[in-house]
């Protein structure tokens, strides 16, 4: 079993609440509350969760665009956590990310030629301007655009294209492994398909490793190999996508999945509702984080300590005291 | 059948822009009974939120014009109303809820105040009865201890509970038919179900007919009993909810549901997900004939002379294509 | 009117200064089509040239008005903590000074020593744009760090982050261009508002030397004839009206040109 190519260890991110002009920041946010997880090379690995629950600042931790307040990341083997300067400019050459809004993600004022380009720029890895120019039509042909596109600005492009203009920029420098975070929510249901199959077709050719993050769990489904479902800066359960949407075992996933509106008028799901109080990031409840909301919470033991994830099946990972 | 509450016919609505003339809805025909749920989907610039702000003349009117067309409300005509009129019936005929509850509610107003300003602009009574009607239209929607969050603010409350607001707002002064723009598009998935059971739950004690625009299939499944299927400005297809997802007639229809990654183990094995190739057409110049003839795996040359009539073909459901 | 300014000499060649005591003050006439001043000098082609000497000094003034701003703005938006906060007091204090007092006492001392280096016309020019700009860059650097504020959370600077780029690059590449809609549409008030400041001072008699005809140095010497030669006072004072709305205008357009397509 070879090394996997990014490993998240106890990763911990906490931000300052501001309590007023003069406080020091007595309050933190536990956006991300000691989260593990490993990714092979070629992979997909899903995060699911709903707002709030730190997928997101997950995905920019790994990727060092937000510091991590503690834990490690370790990358092909080393440990990337606290790298600086030119060794932090390397690593940014095998970790990309696309963004969630195709509108906000793009410079205006850049071109598309240069926004896909800018990486070669920044790490020299264009020596002519021939080179440059090739390399960047290459990358447009690769998500599906042509060379006409070179020259226009992103206003001049559908939400879609916008799209594939943010891939064709993050695969400028050949990474390994591409966080995607919330690649397709802000698409339209056609155009949602089709960047879900490019971004397919681009792992097969290049053998990436992607970290898809998304509320969606229909469209996570489609293109994980594993899933991990987190709640309030958890991961409360780990599966093969598969195992994950057939036998779900943790109360937040079983709700979670049982909430997913189906497109068949004849299916009559049992849905389960969630009740009790919404717990939050600041003052996260004592032992389990789900358990003011669980519908079968029923050991003491879950509102005094913290179920560990552990290891139930082959490679289906639970943190509940009642089901592992 | 039952008696059209709502009955649009041949509506056009255009707008003005510096680059032409936008027809963002150029004849569309939609009927609506008493106490049914019909739903209009379609993906975004297909002109379904703009018929729906048509129907309430919220459109800004220059740039917008209602070109051509009826509005049938209870059979009185309501494009030729003027404002004084069309405020007697926004709010206490039609209600309308919006898809961005935290800009849809004023952030410095307390919900309360705003849900009883819409009792008072309707209804003669003061200020004291308003409130307590607003305190009952929040116990209605379920939110906990209402006669406390009556006087919170809108950045107090989560997005589903902006959402339930919103829903007490419009159908306080109970409304026969309540537009639902996108009303759970940006909320979790947990939370979506509950406002859609929400609904439901409104409908079966107020008896109101919805009008439920959204992108999502799964979200229509659910909730609709009729759907009307929109693309680029005009109705392509209208069925019985279950007629359409057992048997889309429509090219569009069909590749919109083929498209859409689902939960149910059938589709969740395969990695590709089916597209409609191509995008959708400006409304500035629209394709003549049918608009959706350039992305048409069906199309003949007939198809881009003559825009196809909206036709009966069996029972209920209604066809725009030369094929049928 | 900037066509008329940057050609104007060469279409209406009559000296500047040609002194012709037989035409004092006349009013319009075929030879003097805005008549004459006090010392039959003709008022057009002073206008003119008077008008280029505005024009001069506004756009001067706004220039180091805007390059002042946008460089302490964009520090401060980069750097945030202390050294924001200490530009930012840097801010406070400048405009928490009265201007014209200050003008008044800057001009009035250092007039004399500037003329003595440079020559009477440039060491004004300078004095007065430096002090003009010198006063106006408080706006625009709060609009640049405003800017800067809501810029560095946008996703497209983030994306740069992602791809290594160095703060540097973030800043002059991504942040900057889009930052400078709001200050060029300043930058065109700051015109406007520069020709009034030098209106104010010539008229004041602080500005330029009797024989450099600037707009508000003709408004001062016509202002003591104002009943035998109205039209003195009314050309000059009437030409900074129209600069000044004209200026306004392109303003307003310039805005409306930038801002859709390249609106965040």
């Amino acid at each position: 079993m070879s090394e996997p190519l990014l490993r998240v260890r106890n990763l911990v991110k906490n931000f300052p609440v501001r309590g007023g002009v003069f406080a020091e920041a007595s309050e933190v946010v536990h956006a991300v509350d000691d989260v593990s997880f490993e990714i092979d090379a070629g992979e997909t690995m899903g995060l699911v969760g709903e707002s709030g629950c730190g997928k997101s600042t997950t995905g920019r931790c790994v990727l060092r665009l937000i510091e991590p307040t503690a834990g490690e990341i370790w990358f092909e083997g080393r440990n990337v956590t606290r790298l600086k300067g030119k060794a932090l400019s390397m690593l940014r050459r095998n970790m990309q990310i696309i963004f969630q809004d195709p509108y906000a993600s793009l410079n205006p004022r850049m071109a598309a030629g240069a926004i896909i380009g800018e990486a070669l720029t920044i790490h020299k890895l264009a020596k002519t301007r021939a080179q440059f120019d090739d390399r960047v039509v290459e990358l447009l042909q690769l998500v599906g655009l042509n060379a006409d596109h070179l020259r226009r600005y992103p206003h001049e492009f559908s939400g879609g294209q916008r799209q594939r203009i943010g891939i064709a920029r993050a695969l400028a420098v050949s990474p390994r492994l591409i966080v995607c975070d919330e690649p397709v929510s802000a698409l339209d249901v056609s155009i949602q398909a089709q960047i879900v199959n490019l971004l397919a077709d681009l792992q097969e050719e290049f053998r990436l490793a992607y970290l898809f993050i998304a509320h969606d769990l229909a469209v996570v489904r489609h293109i994980s190999t594993r899933v991990a479902v987190m709640y309030l800066g958890r991961i409360v359960e780990l599966a093969p996508a598969e195992e994950l949407y057939g036998n779900p075992r943790h109360p937040y996933t079983e709700a979670l999945l049982s909430a997913v509106p189906t497109p068949d008028p004849t299916a009559r799901r049992q849905r389960i509702r969630l009740e009790g109080e919404i717990p939050n990031s600041i003052h996260p409840p004592p032992g389990c984080c789900f358990h003011t909301q669980c519908p079968i919470r029923e050991l003491p033991l879950c509102s005094v300590e913290r179920p560990p994830l552990k290891q139930t099946t082959q490679g289906h990972w639970l943190a509940c005291h009642l089901r592992s | 059948m039952a008696e059209a509450l709502l009955d649009i016919r041949g509506l056009k609505t255009h707008f003005k822009t510096d680059d032409g003339m936008v027809r963002a809805v150029d004849g569309v025909d939609l009927t609506i009974s008493r106490g049914e749920t019909l739903s209009v989907v379609g993906e975004s610039g297909c002109g379904k939120t703009v018929t729906a702000m048509t129907i309430l003349k919220l459109i800004a009117m220059p740039p917008g014009k209602i070109v051509e067309g009826r509005i049938l409300w209870k059979g009185r005509d309501l494009v030729p109303l003027d404002a004084g009129e069309m405020r007697h019936i926004r709010g206490r005929e039609i209600g309308i809820i919006f898809q961005e509850p935290m800009t849809a509610l004023n952030p410095v107003y307390p919900v309360g105040e705003q849900i009883a300003e819409v009792v008072r602009a309707h209804q003669d009574v003061n200020r004291r009865e308003a409130m307590d009607r607003a305190v009952e239209m929040l116990r209605l929607v379920h939110v906990p201890a209402a006669e406390r969050r009556v006087r919170d603010y809108p950045h107090q409350l989560s997005g589903g509970m902006r959402q339930r607001v919103m829903i007490a707002m419009a159908l306080v002064c109970s409304p026969e038919l309540l537009i639902a723009d996108e009303p759970t598009t940006a909320l979790d998935v947990t939370v979506q179900a509950q406002i859609l059971d929400l609904l439901q739950e409104m409908k079966s004690r107020f008896g109101m007919a919805i009008m439920l625009i959204t992108h999502a299939m799964g979200v229509v499944a659910e909730v609709a009993q009729r759907v009307a299927v929109m693309y680029a400005g005009r109705v392509v297809e209208e069925a019985p909810a279950e007629a359409l997802f057992a048997r889309p007639l429509h090219p569009y229809t069909q590749g919109l549901i083929r498209s859409i990654p689902r939960l149910d183990s059938e589709n969740g094995k395969k990695r590709r997900l089916d597209t409609i190739t191509g995008s959708v057409p400006s409304l500035l110049n629209p394709p003549p004939g049918c608009r959706f003839a350039p992305r048409c795996a069906f199309a003949i040359a007939a198809c881009t002379r003559e825009g196809p009539e909206l036709r009966t073909i069996e029972g209920d459901h209604k066809v725009a294509c030369i094929l049928y | 009117m900037i066509l008329i300014l940057v050609l104007g000499p060469l279409l209406w060649p009559v000296p500047i200064d040609e002194i012709d005591f037989s035409a004092q003050m006349d009013g319009p006439s075929l030879a003097h089509p805005l008549g004459t001043d006090d010392l039959g000098q003709d008022l057009l082609s002073r206008m003119i040239y008077g008008g280029r000497i505005s024009m001069a000094v506004g756009i001067a003034a706004m220039l180091v008005a805007v390059i002042v701003g946008v460089f302490i703005g964009a520090v401060a938006g980069t750097a945030r903590g202390s050294i924001d906060m200490g530009l930012m007091w840097l801010c406070d204090l400048f405009l928490s000074l009265p201007q014209l007092p200050l003008l008044l006492l800057i001009i009035y001392l250092f007039q004399p020593t500037l003329r003595k280096w440079v020559g009477p016309e440039v060491g004004t020019f300078v004095l007065i744009v430096a002090v003009i700009g010198g006063f106006r860059w408080m706006s625009i650097a709060r609009l640049v760090r405003a800017q800067f504020f809501s810029l560095r959370e946008k996703e497209f600077v983030e994306a740069a982050r992602a791809l290594g780029a160095s703060t540097l690059r973030q800043v002059v590449r991504h942040i900057l261009p889009n930052a400078v809609g709001p200050v060029i549409v300043a930058g065109t008030i700051e015109v406007a508002n520069a020709i009034i400041a030098e209106s104010t001072l010539s008229f004041l008699g602080l500005g330029f030397p009797p024989d450099i005809p600037s707009w508000g140095r003709i408004l001062y010497d016509a202002k003591d004839y104002l009943d035998v030669a109205p039209h003195w006072a009314l050309f000059a004072g009437g030409a900074i009206f129209l600069a000044v709305m004209s200026i306004n205008y392109i303003g307003d357009g310039l805005r409306d040109a930038l801002d859709p397509r390249q609106v965040i």
